[in-house]
């Protein structure tokens, strides 16, 4: 197949990929008044500061980024020391582990539900930010475990075996000199990390119910209602609660693909 | 020492996932509705009630549906995708990332997306076609395919990247040997490069089938599982069960069901896969 025909198929996937996103940005410049016309004539930000003023969004976004932040830097302390055990301590159940992990990674997020939720409240976190972090463990770790397996296994074995004739002990070797060297994999797990945390809505919306703790998904779920006229103030939240992880696809992107594709090709 | 560095993430597993999914089986065998004080041994008296809970049953179809029309499209739909994306040549990493902005958004916002979209009023299927598009998601078997559409819509450029990780580990020499003695585009096609990327096919499969069948994000934004319960697949309905009825006991024996379909789902694709375990190695 030639570039230009390559081009030729992927042409309408573009389009119907994001001319309805296009569409979704100008309503949110479409002025309130002028919503019945074809077209606007001119563009406003009033929409974004409608949506901005009543606190609900901003303080979702803030959550957001607490919570996604916290599970991406839990889910790669947990599974760092363990890919690197498995990867190259060759310790005993690490196949079993990571086999468990993928297959506790397909759970529906609805058949841990109910025992969570009791769990959450004797421990009286729910409704409350740290409380969504430890749920999240159950599909962050999973994730963050087999994207570092496979970037521990990916270094050469010399470095480790050098660092360890040079004296370090096994952890020494790991913290010193394997884990700078898998900076890039740590990135790009702690980034799919981030933007799973960041779409979760089933939990989120079960374990937080007061609306000063809402998350991005739950809050634009929730969201209409409060509001003169939900149409255009809508687009502009969905528009702003979007901007962070569209950010993440349109500058990683190749961090990105290859976190997401890794274990398909020979897994 | 090995041992310590895999116990904190192998406890934490144990811990938020599979006591979790102990406690629900367990807790699918009891009645309890915490708000009335009500927590007392039934034995599978939950499933039979199910098994004649024509809401249920219906939450059932519509899953099963929603999964096999969602994942079949959406192979279909990728692998012209995975193809373009494969031989675009200049300009391939800008496509890559505007294709992977549907997948990176919220399902949330996809839905949202969608919902204004088809909004009968101001949205833009409205505007376009006046007369035709009012109420898509008021009638109920456009509402369960509208859902479907926007599920196709996000996810068939996750499916389209998986795709092309296979094709790109296919080697290149193969093709042009075969070209070289003649064979057409299509033969090509046909017979090396689908038969290699049968591997990758199944996975994308196995992955997007399992991930199908637990849809809520979805149906909770654009229809809410109606018109009426016309749309509700299991894990809403088991949601509502749980939290809006806080019938503790029904609600986790509907996601048992929603796990166990997961399960027999998991296990006849990886029959399909052959011996490739969920054990094995990654790369």
């Amino acid at each position: 197949m030639s570039p230009r025909s390559a081009w030729t198929i992927a042409l309408p996937y573009l389009a119907f990929f994001l001319l309805p996103l296009g569409w979704l940005a100008l309503t949110s410049f479409w002025p309130d008044a002028e919503l019945a016309r074809p077209l606007p004539s001119h563009l406003t930000l009033e929409n974004h500061a409608a949506a901005l003023s009543g606190g609900g969004l901003a303080r979702a976004v803030l959550n957001s980024l607490l919570v996604s932040g916290a599970t991406a830097a839990l889910a790669l302390a947990l599974a760092a020391p363990a890919a690197f055990a498995v990867a190259r301590l060759g310790v005993r159940g690490g196949r079993a582990l990571l086999g468990g992990a993928l297959a506790i990674s397909m759970f529906p997020p609805i058949a841990t539900a109910a025992p969570l939720y009791t769990a959450l409240r004797a421990a009286r976190l729910l409704d409350t930010l740290p409380g969504l972090v430890a749920p999240y463990t159950s599909f962050s770790v999973p994730l963050a475990l087999w994207l570092l397996t496979g970037t521990f296994r990916a270094l050469p074995v010399e470095l480790y075996r050098a660092a360890r004739v040079d004296g370090c002990t096994p952890l020494g070797a790991f913290r010193r000199v394997l884990l700078p060297l898998a900076a890039p994999g740590l990135a790009t797990a702690g980034l799919l990390v981030f933007v799973f945390a960041w779409n979760e809505l089933l939990y989120a919306v079960t374990f937080l119910t007061s609306p000063s703790r809402r998350t991005v998904p739950v809050a634009l779920a929730l969201f209409g209602g409060e509001f003169r006229d939900p149409f255009v103030v809508l687009a502009a939240a969905s528009t702003l609660a979007t901007a962070p992880v569209v950010a993440i696809a349109v500058l990683f992107q190749r961090r990105v693909v290859a976190g997401l594709t890794a274990g398909a090709v020979k897994g | 020492m090995g041992a310590a560095l895999v116990a904190p993430a192998g406890a934490a597993l144990a811990l938020v996932a599979l006591g979790p999914l102990l406690a629900t089986a367990w807790l699918s065998l009891r009645h309890r509705v915490p708000v009335l004080g009500e927590d007392h041994f039934v034995g599978l008296s939950n499933y039979r009630a199910l098994a004649h809970d024509a809401r249920f049953l219906g939450a059932l179809a519509n899953t099963a549906y929603f999964t096999a029309v969602a994942v079949g499209l959406e192979l279909l739909l990728a692998l012209p995708l995975a193809l373009a994306l494969h031989h675009a040549g200049r300009g391939r990493g800008a496509l890559r990332a505007a294709v992977l902005v549907p997948w990176i958004l919220p399902t949330v916002v996809a839905a949202k997306l969608w919902a204004l979209l088809l909004q009968p009023d101001l949205g833009l299927l409205a505007r376009l076609w006046p007369d035709g598009a009012g109420a898509v998601l008021t009638r109920p078997r456009l509402a369960l395919h509208a859902a479907i559409f926007v599920d196709v819509w996000k996810t068939t450029p996750f499916v389209a990247l998986l795709l092309l990780a296979g094709l790109q580990a296919i080697p290149e020499d193969l093709a042009r040997a075969a070209r070289v003695d003649g064979a057409s585009a299509l033969r090509v096609f046909r017979s090396i490069t689908l038969p290699l990327l049968r591997p990758a096919l199944l996975l994308a499969l196995l992955f997007r089938s399992l991930d199908a069948f637990r849809v809520f994000d979805v149906v909770f934004v654009l229809t809410e599982g109606g018109p009426g319960h016309t749309t509700e697949p299991l894990s809403l309905y088991a949601y509502r069960t749980l939290l809006r009825a806080g019938s503790f006991g029904l609600g986790a024996a509907i996601s048992l069901v929603t796990f166990l379909g997961v399960v027999a789902i998991g296990l006849a694709w990886l029959s399909a896969l052959g011996e490739r375990s969920p054990g094995e190695a990654p790369p």
